[in-house]
């Protein structure tokens, strides 16, 4: 199964949207959160996110979710450090961090492949309010 | 030579941690307000880490101080200067630095910052300091100036640079999200670029003879 790693500035928006996006979620797909500075306050930390990274089950593929600025920029540059054949398995998407996290745990545990989920998750469609 | 350069990053971070408030002045105008608080927090631990340590070269320390800086200052400037540091430990000589081996060195550390943020000059953002100090120095070889008068000159278009970004809507970064609400304020990372900038030149100086 596809896992997912949500990356924000905020322990609170990582975790909570790891938790709204299990309640959807089937079958055992993995969701890692991380989320904050290493003392707790706004911001990222590279470190935590290659943990992340290095730990979650990446078989199947990896999708990642990050927010803002240096979430981004902190997730790319931890890619950049990875070996080809491990870094082929990952995908940051283009796609908004709550409606990405969601749709792509419901796809994921309907064993969906990584390609199926980033067209999901990347599409305008699931942005639309009206 | 590790010495020297220590003695300069030494410097460098005194500065940054002097101008904390005033970074974060900057930053609470077009940003988040964090820029003075983290790199003031970043560049306490590569205090630390670099009189703690000794380092053969001038690539493992600057590579220290560029994995620090990564881990610790915690918002985009972690990255960004962190990547630029890095790139700069696969260049920097252990002798003495000339015009050529700055150009090496400037040209690096843009390249790291642009690898990271994606940015061109004139997004108001670190690099409209940085640019314009690195074609400076490309100048001043041209011209065929001494080590001594590329540096003031260097330093000089930096500050010009930096306060360029004053009229300059942000189009990168968080300060991009105000739009024109960000014409009218100098960039933090522009001016924490310019002091690093202002610290080398001056302690490159101490040391021409």
């Amino acid at each position: 199964m596809v896992n997912i790693l949500l990356v924000s500035h905020s322990v609170e928006i990582a975790e909570g949207t790891k938790e709204l996006a299990e309640q959807m979620k089937q079958g055992e797909v993995e969701i890692a959160a991380v989320g904050g500075t290493e003392a707790g306050e706004l911001g990222t930390n590279p470190d935590a996110i290659k943990s992340a990274v290095n730990e979650i089950d990446k078989s199947d593929g990896l999708i990642i979710l990050a927010d803002l600025g240096s979430a981004v920029m902190s997730v790319n540059m931890v890619l950049d450090w990875l070996d080809d054949e491990v870094r082929a398995k990952i995908q940051l998407a283009d796609a908004p961090f709550v409606e990405g996290a969601v749709i792509a745990a419901v796809e994921s545990g309907m064993g969906n492949s990584m390609e199926e989920i980033l067209s999901s998750i990347e599409s305008a469609e699931i942005i639309k309010k009206n | 030579m590790t010495e020297k350069s220590k003695e300069i990053l030494d410097k460098l971070a005194d500065v940054i941690i002097e101008n904390k408030k005033h970074l974060t002045k900057l930053d609470s105008a077009i940003g988040d307000g964090d820029h003075g608080i983290n790199m003031a927090r970043g560049f306490k631990e590569v205090k630390e880490k670099i009189n703690g340590n000794n380092y053969e070269t001038n690539q493992e320390l600057l590579k220290s101080v560029a994995m620090t800086l990564i881990s610790t200052v915690g918002g985009a400037s972690g990255p960004l200067y962190g990547t630029a540091f890095l790139y700069i430990s696969k260049v920097i000589p252990d002798a003495d630095f000339t015009i050529d081996s700055l150009i090496e060195i400037g040209q690096s550390a843009v390249d790291g910052i642009q690898k990271r943020g994606k940015a061109e000059q004139g997004e108001k953002t670190m690099l409209d300091a940085i640019i314009p100090a690195v074609d400076a120095l490309k100048e001043s070889k041209e011209n065929g100036d001494d080590l001594e008068e590329a540096l003031q000159k260097c330093k000089v278009k930096a500050e010009e640079g930096m306060k360029a970004t004053i009229p300059m809507q942000a189009t990168k970064g968080r300060a991009s999200y105000l739009g024109e609400r960000s014409i009218g304020h100098q960039d933090p990372g522009a001016t924490s670029s310019y002091l690093m900038i202002k610290t080398i030149v001056d302690e490159l100086y101490k040391y021409k003879d």
